[in-house]
């Protein structure tokens, strides 16, 4: 199912949570909604879902209007930060809760909850409470629970975000496998950049309730459409006038056209890669990411003085602003 | 060490006097000359009667609010509305005002000179000395246990695992009976059990809109008062270790039905 927002903004009090946003969501596409707290990126996925109503705009699923829709009749699977579990059913309860709405008959369900522990590998967990669950189960849990009735769309919001960082790398990688296995077209929100390009085809950007860029990671990492984006997708650093990459700063012993002299602050080795940390005249620091090839060829030490400048693939701060 | 006995020593001392004392005055009364005068009077009709009435008005009285209980704090917790403040303030209303209060307050209400009054007697209907008036001194004592105790459940509840079932299939109506009423059934059931034990030691409210006519509008609570009035005192001990029993009874009924799960 496709999924479009048309210019659909939402209020909560003062505060503007969602201003005039427009997205196209393509059929079996992985998107993320990628936004820093409080950019509106939970709110957007809850209207979607229809647990919060737009002030304006409308919501097409599958080309039609389900702006007023309600949310059981949406056909959407929700997957929330902090599970939702019901705490009151064991896991096979949970995860069978829809299809028991829908009074599928009990063989059915039986069926059906078996497949889906088994995809979220739970097979074990059947007639546990979900308190004795951790919480990586926990989640998938709720994965299989939203997938149960076969939804057409799975919105996630947040759904690695209460995790330790082992797990949610687990979960992530297995998100993107479930998603090429279990076709639907799903979307999910985070304020993590390195989880919104590693897992999604497509990102869309969002700062303080507007819609700044959509494209696929690596469209957004090199062509950032804002100083914004620039900035929140990947490092960046100033040198000079300008906005760029820290892997885009070279550096070299004599100086040159539109070159930055620098001082050596730090030099850390990080595996193949190497940071450099540097100062400029004004005392403005920024870091160069450099191969460790790169850096032995150069000889560099702490404490000496280079010239700083970056390849041709550079944004003009000026132009960032611009745009911005 | 001494000091934490000397603390543990006073509370108990305090809960010995105050609270055992006289509860064990009552059953030590009662039962001083052996099971068959307390039998006896257990099974005199009138009071057979009275505690007829108790249990009646509680029939009523503890559906009532429990529903209603429930609907209030569903209201307070989750809605946003003028009056809210009120509604809150007003569910404690009988906790904060003496029943005796209370009872007076239904009487001028339904009183021929009161509001309600002469429309009910036109149509032929007695409230005043008769059973609907203690059934509404009832209703109305025990209206804030059902509330209190569910208020905070569905405040600690949140509603996260109702938009869950939502986006599930699930309509309201279904929310509520799959999902909202078994989470906090714990709390709706220590409410009913609290209401219940309200509705039949009520006295001071059922006291003055009953009448205490004898085997009529007397109550289990309102009998044991006559009966110590005209030197019954045998059958008063009786009818209040019955009370106290029951009493003791839902402490222990509570206790039991903690819920042990880890939720």
């Amino acid at each position: 199912m496709s999924i479009e927002v048309r210019n659909v903004s939402k209020r909560f009090g003062t505060f503007t949570a969602l201003d005039d946003v427009s997205l196209d969501i393509p059929e079996n596409s992985l998107t993320a909604i990628l936004g820093p707290s409080g950019s509106g990126k939970s709110t957007l996925l809850r209207v979607v879902a229809g647990l919060e109503r737009p002030d304006s705009g409308e919501i097409l699923l599958s080309g039609e209007d389900a702006t007023r829709l309600a949310p059981q009749r949406r056909d959407v699977g929700f997957v929330f930060q902090h599970y939702a579990a019901f705490k009151h059913m064991t896991v096979r309860d949970n995860v069978g809760f829809a299809l028991s709405i829908r009074k599928r008959p009990k063989q059915e369900i039986r069926e059906r909850v078996d497949e889906l522990l088994e995809l979220v590998q739970l097979s074990g967990f059947a007639d546990r409470y979900p308190s004795k669950l951790s919480g990586g189960q926990r989640q998938r849990m709720a994965l299989a629970r939203a997938l149960a009735a076969k939804p057409r769309v799975l919105l996630l919001d947040e759904p690695f975000g209460a995790l330790d960082a082992r797990v949610r790398a687990e979960l992530r990688d297995w998100l993107r496998r479930l998603h090429e296995e279990v076709q639907v077209t799903t979307v999910f929100v985070t304020h993590d950049q390195e989880e919104a390009m590693e897992v999604a085809d497509r990102v869309a950007v969002l700062d303080r309730g507007r819609l700044e860029q959509v494209g696929a990671p690596a469209e957004l990492y090199d062509a950032p459409a804002s100083e914004f984006v620039l900035r929140f997708v990947g490092d960046a650093v100033r040198l000079g006038s300008r906005l760029v990459r820290p892997h885009e700063v070279v550096l070299r012993r004599w100086p040159s056209d539109g070159a930055v002299e620098v001082e050596i602050e730090r030099i850390a080795v990080l595996g193949a890669d190497v940071r450099v940390d540097l100062a400029d005249g004004a005392g403005e620091r920024l870091s160069a990411r450099l191969r460790r090839d790169e850096l032995e060829e150069l000889e560099l030490e702490r404490g000496e003085i280079v010239w700083a400048t970056a390849e041709a693939s550079v944004r003009d701060a000026e132009a960032g602003h611009a745009l911005g | 060490m001494p000091r934490r006995l000397a603390l543990r020593g006073v509370a108990l001392l305090y809960l010995l006097v105050i609270l055992l004392a006289p509860l064990g005055m009552v059953f030590y009364r009662t039962f001083q000359h052996g099971l068959e005068p307390v039998w006896q009077t257990l099974s005199d009709p009138l009071t057979v009667h009275a505690f007829e009435i108790t249990l009646i008005a509680a029939a009523v009285a503890v559906p009532l609010n429990t529903v209603f209980g429930v609907l209030c704090a569903l209201a307070i917790v989750r809605r946003r509305f003028r009056g809210k403040g009120l509604l809150n303030a007003f569910i404690d209303l009988p906790l904060a005002v003496s029943p005796v209060v209370v009872g007076l307050a239904l009487y001028l209400l339904y009183s021929r000179t009161g509001w309600f009054g002469p429309w009910l007697g036109a149509h032929g209907i007695q409230v005043l000395f008769a059973l609907p008036a203690i059934v509404l001194a009832t209703i109305f004592v025990s209206v804030p246990f059902v509330a209190r105790e569910v208020i905070p459940t569905l405040r600690e509840l949140g509603n996260e695992q109702e938009q869950a079932a939502a986006t599930l299939g699930a309509t309201r109506w279904q929310r509520f009976w799959r999902i909202t009423l078994p989470s906090i059934r714990w709390a709706v059931i220590y409410g009913v059990i609290l209401t219940t034990a309200r509705c039949l030691g009520e006295y001071g409210a059922v006291a003055v809109v009953s009448g205490r006519i004898e085997g009529k509008t007397e109550t289990a609570t309102t009998r044991v008062d006559d009966l110590v009035q005209n030197f019954q005192t045998s059958g008063a001990y009786a009818i209040s270790v019955v009370l106290a029993a029951i009493a003791i009874g839902v402490l222990v009924l509570m206790m039991l039905t903690k819920p042990k799960e880890a939720v």
